[in-house]
């Protein structure tokens, strides 16, 4: 009987119930992006982390992967040192770089990564194959339609150019092998990945067995935490970070992020509670003749409490999925706007849906549709019957 | 055989601003069981607040009030509440059915109230509706059925607990005399079927139809 009279009270006025709802579905859609922006980014980094297995990262003492331009000494010792533990799988030592591209008449720059192409975790080929010989080299589709070329052809490279002097130093003849897509670089960053030893060769003696980043991956059952212990007491010229311990670091840079997106959602959330307390109180005002007959013919307070609560309740939860469903084709819409911020890996999210955040954004509702009607409730079951009957005779 | 109604000594004040307005001024009332009551007065006479303390949805500022031998001008909302339910029957003037719901889910509404099961709470309404003549009329909303109509709704509401007393205020206010006619008949059948009945009320075919008429002036009554 609750439900019947609050949902046929909720039918009273058709239309003011609609835009309610409709007010609190677009509340709703923000909530759920807001909800799935503190955590997107932060889970869509993680994933990113972890998507080719590698769990431990080596970078300069001090520095964070590739978050300056400084280089491991020694790397090629400290990866052999490495790859000697029996807790480790597999060592990808990468040296970052930059490639110049000599065309008829321009020049093409772009990223490149010296890597280990069997071991390698930056990358994934789309097309042909991993550089198996010194000359070889696999590149991005950015710098691929930069360049005008396609896997099979060849392409005069260097690592070093003097603009001044328009004079190129490291210089070879590639050959494009293999079309990727690397996994921790942006969408149009024009990039290429060829063998560790050919960029170093191509860069001269400074780069001589040295290295930017070196990822570990562990084998199965090894305890991460423990591994980057050891590591880091035993390799005093690298910073060791574990997955966990980067997304740490990740938190610390997001926090504004999150910040605003607390705010925002609770800013949202107010909304739809108001939207919701308004409209509930308009109606009890409204019915407060009938709630006082209800009262005077033995309806309990509790129930003429609930059911305004249920009318509240009822308002939130039909919003809810609306406002669910606006969210995600929003938060789509964000993150294509987003996604193209300079130099964001192109994996990036930053509205990463998970149930959670909808099961999140779907409790805040429910409660905020049962707090919005405690005003509205405790308004209608403490009229003093005889009172507002006799005003409602008057009225 | 004990009274339905035992008032001793009733009064109610009202607080307006600084003053103190008396409504009732010491009201002694019995009414036994099977008794047809009018209590007729001018306006302003204090009829509506003896009703609704006879109804029990209002308090004396003093006196004391048994009724169906329960004392009750000190109960809780809670007691009052259920007192209500189980003991009184209340007919309004401007009749107050609940506009969502159909006639016969007015008439059940009180019958839910009392923890009443679906089925047998349906039967009972269904016959109560056919009782006041509006069996057919039963999936009829307030706003279908005639002003007539409504209230002979309101009085199978108010009649669904088997009230140990039935109050209606006004109930032939907003009808019109053919209907109200109606209604006075329906009044006396309720009375001679054994409902204590107490009607407070201008008309004067109504107050006729009573075995007893209560007159009432400045909060008193007065013969």
């Amino acid at each position: 009987m609750i439900a019947t009279l609050a949902f046929a009270s909720l039918l009273r006025h058709r239309a003011r119930t609609a835009l309610a709802i409709l007010g609190v579905a677009v509340s709703a859609a923000m909530l759920l992006d807001m909800v799935m922006l503190s955590s997107g980014m932060r889970e869509s980094f993680r994933s990113l982390l972890l998507s080719q297995g590698f769990q431990l990262r080596l970078s300069p003492k001090g520095t964070l992967p590739f978050d300056t331009e400084a280089t491991i000494r020694s790397a090629d010792s400290i990866v052999a040192i490495i790859r000697a533990r029996p807790a480790v799988a597999a060592v990808s030592p990468v040296l970052g770089g930059q490639l110049h591209f000599p065309l008829a008449a321009s020049m093409v720059n772009a990223t490149a990564l010296g890597v280990e192409p069997s071991v390698q975790g930056d990358y994934e080929l789309v097309e042909g194959r991993n550089p198996s010989a010194p000359e070889e080299l696999v590149a991005n589709d950015a710098l691929l339609r930069a360049l005008g070329r396609a896997v099979g052809d060849t392409i005069h490279a260097a690592s070093g150019y003097d603009p001044q002097l328009r004079s190129l130093s490291g210089q070879r003849v590639l050959r494009i092998v293999g079309r990727v897509r690397f996994i921790y670089l942006a969408l149009d960053q024009r990039a290429a990945a060829l063998p560790i030893g050919t960029l170093r060769a191509m860069n001269g003696p400074q780069s001589e067995g040295r290295a930017s980043l070196a990822m570990v991956r562990l084998r199965p059952g090894a305890d991460v935490e423990r591994e980057r212990a050891a590591l880091q007491r035993s390799l005093r010229t690298v910073t060791v970070i574990s997955t966990s311990e980067a997304l740490k670091q990740v938190d610390e840079r997001l926090s504004y992020f999150r910040q605003l997106a607390v705010i925002l959602g609770a800013v949202s959330l107010t909304v739809g509670f108001l939207l919701v307390t308004t409209l509930v109180t308009v109606s009890v005002n409204e019915r407060i003749g009938e709630i006082s007959v209800m009262r005077a013919i033995g309806v309990h307070r509790w129930r003429v409490v609930a059911q305004i609560l249920v009318e509240s309740t009822m308002i939130m939860l039909v919003a809810a999925p609306a406002g669910l469903a606006l969210g995600l084709v929003t938060a789509r819409w964000l993150n294509s706007i987003l996604a193209r911020f300079p130099g964001l890996p192109e994996r990036i999210d930053f509205f990463l849906f998970q149930p959670s955040a909808a099961w999140t954004a779907l409790g805040l509702l429910a409660l905020s549709g049962i707090l919005a009607g405690v005003y509205p409730s405790w308004r209608g079951a403490s009229l003093p019957i005889a009172t507002t009957l006799r005003q409602e005779a008057v009225g | 055989m004990s009274a339905i109604v035992e008032a001793r000594g009733l009064v109610r004040e009202y607080r307006m601003g600084d003053e103190i307005v008396p409504a009732l001024r010491g009201v002694s009332l019995t009414v036994d069981p099977g008794e047809y009551v009018a209590i007729v007065g001018p306006s302003g006479c204090g009829k509506s607040t003896l009703l609704n303390l006879l109804g029990v949805i209002d308090r004396p500022t003093s006196g004391e009030l048994s009724i169906a031998g329960e004392r009750v001008d000190r109960l809780s909302d809670g007691r009052a509440t259920e007192f209500r339910l189980r003991r009184i029957g209340f007919v309004f003037q401007r009749f107050y059915l609940m506009p969502a719901l159909t006639a016969r889910e007015n008439v059940e509404l009180p019958l839910a109230e009392a923890g009443m099961a679906g089925t047998e709470r349906r039967d009972r309404a269904l016959e109560l509706l056919d009782y006041v003549g509006l069996r057919r009329r039963e999936r009829h909303r307030p706003s279908q059925l005639s002003g007539g109509e409504q209230q002979r709704v309101a009085i199978a509401r108010a009649l669904a607990n088997r009230p140990a007393l039935l109050l209606a205020d006004e109930p032939t206010g907003e009808l019109d005399a053919r209907t109200g006619a109606e209604m006075i008949g329906l009044f006396q059948r309720l009375n001679t079927d054994g409902t204590t009945i107490v009607v407070v009320t201008h008309d004067e075919g109504l107050a006729r139809a009573a075995e007893r008429v209560v007159h009432m002036r400045d909060g008193e009554i007065v013969g």
